[in-house]
């Protein structure tokens, strides 16, 4: 059984396609076949931060319109066994992706047997994050601790509770995971920033991990390397306990403290 | 943080639980909106339509909120007048005659 999953916030610049590349990339270490979409249609971004930009051909708009095949579209991860990217195209047409195209291009998916779709949403309320919420079965909601992130993760919330493919067939309704990210204890510690408590009461639903604001972030898009790859990082090790949540595995959360400061560095710091 | 924060309690500066505080209104007031019923925006169109007959104002000059409180729903309407609607004599004045002629037509009928 395929299961689609889409990353999605609402507000722009929280953190969506780094959380796809790295969720992608740790579900298929596991072993699982996953493909990456990029649903930013005319800001593709995806191939950059997956280092793959240099071996786009065709992309999601070609496969929609039958120009190209699947296996033509696909671009196959270098690293890691078992890992697809299917690139956003560079048109400036939003209206080039339709329910209907993109029904095709997932069941296609599906019979190719992946297990896992992850869909990167474009920001916005607008269609194109419409499009890639609405094959769903589950939703990571990025969110920053910042109010205006919170407020947009709550109206895509909303959205997926109505507008999803699943709402509206009146099947179960999408599995909704809170992501918070760019978490920085010390300013919650300073009581600048909302906590992991604020933003869980607030929007009230399953938090599947808290990752970190962590240079190494900016350290691997530069390289073209999910974070998740970076094993060193607090952000990469954040990234992978999420994983083993999504996959049923009960973890307790990590880097919700501020690190302990010595009485110098509290002097001087 | 430095020789001069160590000495505050670190606590002053608690902007966090305003942002929390008014999210937690916030939020609750715009699901109210999501979860009311779907006559809501024609309501809401046809109260506008209404205030227009009498007084010039925009379209976001009215907002309608459903929320409900223990076994009751309470229906709240919040009309925004323009600054200048008393001041402005002559589209008050029109307004008032208009509103005048469709009385007397509705109650010619
Ligand atoms: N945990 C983190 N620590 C530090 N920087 C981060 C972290 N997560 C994301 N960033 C940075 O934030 C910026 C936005 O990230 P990203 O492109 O993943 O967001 P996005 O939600 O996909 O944006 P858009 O809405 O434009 O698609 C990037 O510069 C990225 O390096
Ligand atoms: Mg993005």
């Amino acid at each position: 059984m395929t299961k689609t999953i889409v990353v999605t916030s609402g507000k722009g610049g929280v953190g969506k396609t780094t959380t796809s590349a790295s969720i992608a990339t740790g579900l298929a270490k596991r072993g699982f076949k996953t493909v990456v979409i990029d649903f930013d249609v005319g800001l593709r971004n995806l191939d950059l931060i997956m280092g793959c930009e240099r071996r786009v051909v065709y992309d999601l708009v070609n496969l929609v319109n039958q120009e190209a095949s699947l296996h033509q579209t696909l671009i196959k991860d270098k690293r890691i066994e078992n890992l697809y990217i299917l690139p956003a195209s560079q048109t400036r047409d939003k209206d080039a992706l339709t329910i209907e195209g993109v029904a095709r291009v997932i069941h296609k998916l599906k019979k190719s047997d992946f297990d896992y779709i992850i869909c990167d949403s474009p920001a916005g309320i607008e269609k194109g994050a419409k499009m890639a919420l609405y094959f769903a079965d589950e939703a990571i909601v990025t969110t920053n601790p910042e109010v205006s992130s919170v407020r947009d993760s709550d109206r895509i919330l909303g959205i997926l509770q109505s507008e999803s493919k699943r709402s509206k067939m009146n099947e179960e309704p999408v599995k909704e995971h809170l992501l918070i990210t760019r978490y920085n204890p010390a300013r919650v510690k300073d009581g600048q920033m909302l906590s992991v408590d604020d933003i869980v009461d607030l929007l009230a639903i399953p938090l599947l991990g808290i990752i970190p604001e962590s240079p190494s972030v900016l350290d691997c898009s530069n390289a073209g390397k999910p974070v998740i790859l970076d094993e060193e990082s607090e952000a990469g090790q954040a990234y992978s306990d999420a994983i083993d949540r999504l996959l049923g595995e009960a973890k307790p959360h990590r880097f919700m403290d501020a690190p302990k400061k010595g009485l110098l560095a509290r002097l001087f710091g | 943080m430095g020789i001069f924060s160590f000495f505050k309690t670190g606590k002053e500066d608690q902007s966090a639980s305003i942002a929390k505080d008014r999210l937690q209104v916030l939020i609750a007031h715009e699901r109210t909106g999501r979860s009311g019923p779907d006559y809501l925006p024609m309501l809401k169109q046809d109260i506008l339509d209404v205030i227009k007959k009498y007084v010039a104002v925009g379209d976001d000059a009215l907002s309608v909120q459903l929320e409900s409180q223990d076994n009751c729903d309470v229906l709240e309407l919040n009309i925004t007048l323009p600054e200048d609607a008393e001041s402005d004599e002559e589209s008050a004045e029109s307004a008032r005659r208009r509103a005048m002629e469709r009385r007397q037509a509705a109650n010619a009928t």
